[in-house]
């Protein structure tokens, strides 16, 4: 599933990441890699979402929040 | 030493408080240039420490130091220069984890680097602890806890930025290492070792890179950078590489330095890090998916209030003191026996004409005052997310929605607000479409008219100037959307920083450049611009003339007329008074006064005589909707053009807009006008 799918208050871990090269670079650079842990901290109705990522708040468009694809769910930190 | 001057360069992530804490060290004696080429801004100051002066740099925030952006290539650049002894590294020590990546990435850089642990008293607040001395031994360079705000830790660290200028190798200590069988143990003082795959080929490179070049600095910065296919360092040094790099190693180099930053995290962290509580709960309310906008809409229109009405009080009591300094003037000059001609130049046009930009100056002075509050707050970044929708499908940034709505005041400070959105493009996008937001300075020319060829229907007619306006942006927005080759795919990708009283220092240094900016470089061309529209409205063929009918402007507007005449505005004096308003929009109201010989234009029994010798000249009701959608849409005041021109860096984007506004009012007035006459018979 993708964060965009992703229920708020749950921590996810990242198992790919699929946008564009340079977004994903920025996303990187900021921490967010293959194993991160993240949790979801808000998301508007289209997608864009706030999570959670090494300790920064960090907002993303609806087409980034679509290619973060995660697993896990339920629990709450 | 003490020949050259020890010149510090401040890096580190957006938001770390790096800027305030430049801002301690240089005050307000700052020189803000752009690097040589780009519209990158360059921060520059000096110091006194003991007896030397130290020349400080403040680089642009930055999250990696890769080739994908300006700012990061003009960083690296600058660090690998001889121009700089010492770089500071400013990090959130209340979010360490991610600010380290920089930290580890400026290491491998090879200058020495001091880690200036900033905002110390967050972290203290919060219930963390950061081992002080654990730290230095594991990343190998200096570390000092400072906090910018309470301006702590200060003196303390210049003087490890004096100490260590000299110091390039990190001592030997603890460095990071996957379990290792190498055969070299020359990796004993590099903090950041990858594993032994990675280190081979880094062996191997470096020695090419020598071969090819032996005064190289840093090899194994350079060598890092091939691993990681770094297009800007394998241009620079085309050396053979294909037969031992064969694939992409760069997302295994990213995941072993955060390893490395984990390892760190883990043992230098005390105290995990409870989340700022008061963050998230106001973040419940300000990014509400149903609340955030109304919220966000309730505080900018406080944003306006302040603006515009203390703005405009404040100005008045400018306006009034700008008319009584223009008539002492014109009082002196005449008991100097000045010659009329120069007289008029200095009152008329001088005096009027730099007097009106600085009318709009108490309402740029508080606009931004209350920008920068909610900017050094942390609130804008929430803004860009709660409008990142709407701005979208206008095929803009959420940014883009501030220089749009503050358009509704005054065009100036809009344009210069437009500096938040990063990407060029954007900026330039939203700038070109900004002034067609209808700004207060049109108002005066809608009551006017509305009032005298409207009737009860005054309010709705000047009303719909502002939906025009808001129409025409949107739709060319959208245009330049759909025609833009360099289809960005534009999405949001911003830090929520944790909310924080905003600085007083901050601000104030921040609005003081906004005024300098405004004053000098808009200032300057309304001076020149003001004697040439003076020229040409007090000259004709014959010299100087109060009969404005025979100046050049008059002749301008002869000639121009006809072309005005599908659009409904084919009349000589509103072709002039049309010029007169692009020294300020409210100019034209004025003009009409002076051509028409009217006191008093605005009181009943002066527009009432108005109407009357526009209705003689064949001037009806349409032509005055018409008349009020061209001053909507035509060219930018003066002011607003100089801002364009400053804000773009070019000429070109100022003239375009000249052109470009010119061509839409035309359009769409043409549409207007030969529509109604269609309909109305």
């Amino acid at each position: 599933m993708t964060l965009a799918d992703g229920t708020i208050g749950d921590m996810y871990t990242v198992v790919d990441i699929q946008t564009d090269t340079n977004i994903e670079r920025r996303l990187e650079a900021l921490g967010l890699i293959r194993g991160t842990k993240i949790q979801l901290l808000g998301r508007k109705r289209s997608g864009t979402s706030i999570f959670y990522v090494r300790g920064t708040r960090l907002a993303v468009g609806q087409k980034i929040a679509c290619g973060i694809e995660v697993t896990g769910g339920d629990d709450h930190e | 030493m003490s020949e050259a001057t020890l010149t510090v360069g401040f890096i580190g992530n957006p938001n770390c408080g790096k800027t305030t804490l430049f801002n301690a060290y240089t005050g307000a004696k700052l020189k803000v240039a752009n690097w040589p080429g780009v519209t990158v801004e360059k921060k520059e100051g000096a110091m006194r420490f003991h007896d030397e002066t130290f020349k400080l740099v403040d680089l642009p925030g930055i999250y990696s130091l890769t080739c994908y952006s300006m700012e990061e290539i003009l960083s690296r650049e600058f660090i690998l220069s001889d121009e700089v002894n010492v770089i500071v590294d400013v990090a959130d020590a209340s979010n360490l984890e991610r600010n380290l990546y920089l930290t580890l990435q400026l290491i491998e850089l090879g200058k020495p680097v001091v880690l200036a642990l900033n905002m110390m008293d967050i972290v203290s607040e919060r219930g963390m602890e950061i081992d002080i001395h654990r730290l230095p031994e594991m990343l190998g360079i200096p570390v000092v806890p400072v906090s910018a705000r309470k301006k702590t830790g200060l003196e303390i660290l210049m003087h490890a930025v004096a100490h260590h200028k000299e110091r390039n190798d990190a001592p030997e200590g603890h460095h990071h290492q996957t379990v290792s069988h190498h055969r070299h143990d020359h990796h004993k003082n590099i903090a950041m070792v990858y594993s032994d795959e990675i280190e081979d080929l880094i062996d191997i490179l470096e020695g090419r890179l020598r071969a090819y070049a032996p005064d190289i600095k840093n090899p194994r910065w350079h060598a890092i950078k091939f691993l990681e296919n770094d297009e800007e360092i394998i241009k620079k040094f085309p050396i053979q590489t294909d037969d031992i790099i064969k694939k992409d190693y760069e997302k295994e180099i990213i995941n072993q330095k955060y390893d490395f930053i984990e390892e760190i995290i883990d043992e230098v962290l005390v105290g995990k890090a409870k989340k700022a509580a008061l963050t998230d709960k106001a973040d419940h309310f300000l990014t509400h998916p149903i609340w955030g906008i109304p919220i966000f809409l309730g505080i900018m229109a406080i944003v306006f209030l302040l603006t515009f009405m203390i703005g405009d009080w404040i100005s008045g009591w400018f306006e009034a003191s700008i008319g009584w300094f223009g008539d002492a003037v014109r009082y002196g000059l005449n008991t100097l026996d000045v010659s009329d001609v120069l007289i008029s130049l200095i009152c008329d046009g001088i005096i009027a004409g730099v007097g009106g930009i600085l009318t709009f100056l108490p309402n740029i002075f508080i606009l931004f005052l209350a920008l920068a509050f909610l900017e050094d707050s942390g609130y804008m970044s929430r803004v860009a997310y709660v409008m990142d929708g709407i701005m979208g499908k206008m095929g803009l940034s959420g940014r883009a929605f501030i220089p749009m709505l503050l358009g509704f005041g005054c065009s100036v400070p809009a344009v210069m607000s437009a500096r938040t959105l990063e990407n060029m493009h954007d900026r330039i996008r939203t700038i070109i479409v900004t002034p067609f937001m209808s700004c207060s300075a049109r108002l005066p020319i809608y009551v006017l008219f509305s009032k005298m060829f409207f009737g009860k229907f005054a309010m709705p007619a000047a009303f719909s100037m502002y939906v025009i306006g808001l129409a025409v942006a949107i739709i060319i927005s959208l245009i330049i959307g759909k025609t833009d080759k360099h289809k960005n795919t534009n999405c949001l990708l911003i830090e929520l920083p944790e909310y924080k009283s905003p600085n007083a220092h901050t601000i104030a240094i921040y609005v003081w450049e906004k005024v300098k900016d405004y004053l000098t470089k808009a200032g300057t061309t309304i001076f020149i611009a003001s004697i040439i529209l003076w020229i040409v409205l007090n000259f004709g063929l014959h010299g100087m003339t109060t009969n404005v009918s025979e100046s050049f402007a008059a002749m301008i507007g002869r000639v121009a007329a006809p072309l005005l005449v599908p659009v409904g505005l084919g009349f000589w004096q509103i072709v002039v008074a049309l010029i007169a308003g692009i020294s300020a929009k409210e100019v034209v109201v004025s003009s009409f006064s002076v051509l028409f010989g009217i006191a008093n234009i605005n009181s009943p029994e002066g527009s009432a005589a108005f109407a009357s010798q526009l209705g003689m000249m064949g001037f009806g009701s349409l032509n005055a909707y018409a008349l009020m959608v061209f001053c909507l849409l035509y060219i930018p005041c003066l002011a607003t053009l100089a801002t364009i021109r400053k804000e773009t860096n070019s000429w070109k984007w100022m003239f375009f807009s000249v052109i470009f506004q010119l061509g839409v009012a035309w359009i769409v007035t043409f549409i207007i006008y030969q529509l109604g006459s269609l309909f109305l018979g």
